[in-house]
Parts: structure tokens; C-alpha cells; sequence
């Protein structure tokens, strides 16, 4: 049994804690989400470089409401979009704990929002290289090369919805695909919908994407609609210096306003 | 209004204007007897905060070749602080959909207010030539086109 594993064991058996939420070994070489509520099953908790997915979705779930005192074993990614959930009100300050891991690979307990936020200042904010290449990649196309890029992709959606429910920010209870009085988004998954779609989450998490890249990886068809989000963060960042996934008392980037706010397309 | 080339393309305009400076605006270039292009159709919101994106890509979902979105100067907002807001709001749109590689110069943004009729003419006129320019949006009317096949199928 390593660390966390018998740390898991403990937190279960001391009977304070009612669940905890991390990942256990998968299918071909990935992690998966597993939820705990027995000390003997603590066995099952990994956590290593496969472990990429950011499970702070299932922190606010109805399923896990009435357990008792919660424990979610985090990412950095998790770790930021807690904070960004903080900050909306849509976690709450002592309901759970959280387990980061430090660089050398020791637990870190981390209790309280503002232990947390504490921890996630220590993090890297930003896209990887990798991340980054894709992104300059695109932004060097033509305008009609963009164009092109996007409508094949986007032609290629089925709109099962994955990248929506993969992400901790898209927590409401009635989207704005379901609304149909009046219809925003078209039923049928046909290029100009999906636009419509990939547009409107981009937009709504304008200043609230973590940059996790959770909805590109929760793709089944590998679409790279990451880089939508992404961009509206980045945009947040250089327009209103605001980084989601840094502060629990920021407000959202959208729903603030300065008056010396700059722009140079307006006449 | 003047056309030089009566076979031109005259693009479909649709202008989202706020009630209380644009919407009384362009009432004064009516009522100053000003003439501009008749392309547009002007919808009345009560600020410009309350133009979603959504109804912008709606627009374009119906076959508009160009918008038009004009409000109150910055600070002159009825509600205080919606143009503020919806300035945010634009700055963020309109960078997502040059990313995703449509024409952002089919959208004009522009500050109008009730004093400044002449402004409106001008801002219709020159948006208009612009669009004229700019020709049909085809990239946009062949997702349209697709999409109707698909949904009689």
C-alpha cells in the first residue's frame, strides 16, 4: 500500500470522512474517476501522470450530496477549477478535503478554500507548449483556412453533449441547448448548429475555463474544441488580466466592468 | 438612396440598437430628413447589454450579410453600466469568431447616441458599402443551405 492509499484507509476508518473521490487504474493504460466508501477498498486509489482528468465535476453532483464529509484526491486541474468553483458559489468552504500532491510527490491536506487557493498560487496558469503550438498553429491559417479548419471539424460533431458534461463549469441545471422556446441551438447535429453550440460554450466560459482541455479530451471524436475555451482564456487574460481558476473571490470577467476598458473596433 | 451600379449586391442588414440613445438617434435622422441605405432592419432592445451573442449568430442563421450593433457612449448607459458590460461581452465575441475564421468585419460596432443623428446615417452608409464590398456571406448561406437538407431528411 503507498501513502495514499493508507491515507485513504485512515481518513475512511477514523469515520469522519464518507467518500472519497480520486481515480483507480482503467482500461488501456488510462485512469478513471472511482468513488470510496470502505477503508478496504482503498487499495484502488492511484494517482500518477495518467490521472489527467479533472474530476471537480462531480464535487457539486446529486449523487454524492448526502454523503458525509468528502475527500476528492486532486490535480493541479482539479485543484484550479475547485477554486474557480469557490469563487461561483458552487462548492462550499469545509464540505470536503482535498489531497494535492507536492513536486516530490508527498500529500498535502489541504482543507480550506483558502488553504487551497494558497496552493493552487503555486501552480503553472497557462497552456502547455504543446497547447500552445496548437493555437499558433490556427492562428496563423488564413481566414478561410480557419474557416475551413473549424467547419470540417465542427461538421464531424454528434453533439452527445461529452465536452458539456466533462466540464466543471458548465453546471447549470438547464442548459441553453435544452431551452427549445425558443430553439437557441438547432436538435439535428448539422455543421451550422454545431457552430452554434461550440460558439455558445466557448462564450460561456469566457473567463471561466480553467484551460484543463477536459472537453477536447472527453471527445469521442477528438475534435480539438479545447482550443475554443482557450482561446476565450486567453482573451480574459490579455484584455481583463483575469485568470479563472486563481482566486475564490474573483467575479467573472463578463459579469464586471471597467470604464478604461480598451478596445479599438468600436466607432 | 443613390446606387452608382443598380446590379450590385445589396446585402441584407440587420441593426440591434439600444432604445435609449441609437433607437432616438435614428428617429432624429428621420426626423432631420437625412436619407441613408435602406438595407437595414433596426431591432429595438432596451440596452445593449441585452444583445446576446446568440441573436447575433441567430441573424447570420437567417441570412444576414452584416450587422449593425450600436448603443449609448460609454458612460451614458440609462442602466449605468450595460454597455460596459456588453463592450466585455463583443471584445470576447468577436476574437472567438476571427479564431473560428468568420469575416469579423461583417459585424460593425459603434457608439450612437440620441443627439447624433447624422452619425447614424453615416454609420449605416459606410457599414452598408462595407458589406457590399464584402459580397454575400456564401460561407455562412452553405451551412444554411446544409442544414435545411438535412432537417426535410
Amino acid at each position: 500500500m503507498n501513502n495514499l492509499q493508507q491515507k485513504a484507509q485512515q481518513l475512511l476508518e477514523s469515520g469522519n470522512y464518507g467518500l472519497i473521490v480520486g481515480y483507480e487504474k482503467g482500461t488501456s493504460g488510462k485512469a478513471r474517476p472511482v468513488f470510496i466508501r470502505k477503508a478496504e477498498h482503498a487499495s484502488k486509489l492511484i494517482f500518477d501522470e495518467s490521472c489527467d482528468q479533472n474530476i471537480a465535476v462531480y464535487l457539486y453532483r446529486q449523487e454524492i450530496k448526502h454523503d458525509k464529509k468528502k475527500v476528492i484526491v486532486a490535480n493541479h486541474h482539479t485543484l484550479k477549477s475547485i477554486v474557480e468553483l469557490a469563487a461561483e458559489n458552487q462548492v462550499f468552504d469545509g464540505d470536503f478535503m482535498v489531497l494535492a500532491f507536492a513536486e516530490n510527490g508527498d500529500i498535502i491536506e489541504l482543507n480550506t478554500f483558502k488553504e487551497i487557493e494558497k496552493h493552487v498560487a503555486t501552480l503553472y496558469h497557462g497552456l502547455t507548449e504543446a497547447e500552445a503550438a496548437m493555437m499558433k498553429k490556427i492562428e496563423d491559417m488564413s481566414l478561410e483556412d480557419r474557416w475551413a479548419f473549424w467547419e470540417n471539424e465542427f461538421s464531424k460533431c454528434i453533439k452527445c453533449y461529452a465536452c458539456r458534461a466533462s466540464c466543471p463549469m458548465c453546471y447549470c441545471p438547464t442548459c441553453t441547448v435544452e431551452i427549445n422556446q425558443p430553439q437557441w441551438i438547432s436538435v439535428p447535429s448539422h455543421t451550422l448548429g454545431n457552430l452554434e453550440w461550440h460558439v455558445m460554450r466557448a462564450m460561456h466560459l469566457a473567463g471561466r475555463c480553467v484551460t484543463c482541455g477536459q472537453c477536447g479530451k472527453a471527445c469521442p471524436l477528438e475534435l480539438p474544441i479545447q482550443l475554443l475555451t482557450y482561446k476565450v482564456a486567453l482573451d480574459s487574460k490579455q484584455f481583463f488580466d483575469s485568470v479563472a481558476g486563481t482566486s475564490i473571490c474573483a467575479d467573472n470577467a463578463l459579469a464586471i466592468y471597467k470604464p478604461e476598458d480598451h478596445e479599438n473596433f468600436i466607432r | 438612396m443613390e446606387t452608382n451600379n443598380t446590379n450590385s449586391f445589396e446585402p441584407k442588414v440587420v441593426a440591434f440598437v439600444c432604445n435609449w440613445c441609437t433607437y432616438a438617434g435614428a428617429d432624429l435622422t428621420g426626423t432631420s430628413r437625412i436619407k441613408y441605405a435602406t438595407n437595414v432592419k433596426i431591432i429595438r432592445f432596451p440596452c445593449t447589454g441585452r444583445i446576446d451573442f446568440m441573436l447575433l449568430m441567430k441573424a447570420f442563421a437567417n441570412g444576414a450579410d452584416g450587422i449593425i450593433i450600436s448603443g449609448c457612449h460609454p458612460n451614458d448607459c440609462h442602466y449605468t453600466s450595460g454597455n460596459f458590460h456588453a463592450r466585455r461581452r463583443w471584445m470576447i465575441f468577436r476574437n472567438l469568431l476571427d479564431f473560428i475564421g468568420m469575416d469579423v468585419n461583417r459585424i460593425v460596432f459603434s457608439w450612437v447616441s440620441a443627439a447624433e443623428g447624422a452619425k447614424w446615417a453615416e454609420v449605416v452608409n459606410e457599414s452598408v458599402d462595407q458589406f457590399r464590398q464584402l459580397g454575400p456571406a456564401t460561407a455562412y448561406q452553405k451551412l444554411i443551405k446544409n442544414s435545411e437538407f438535412q432537417e426535410v431528411e
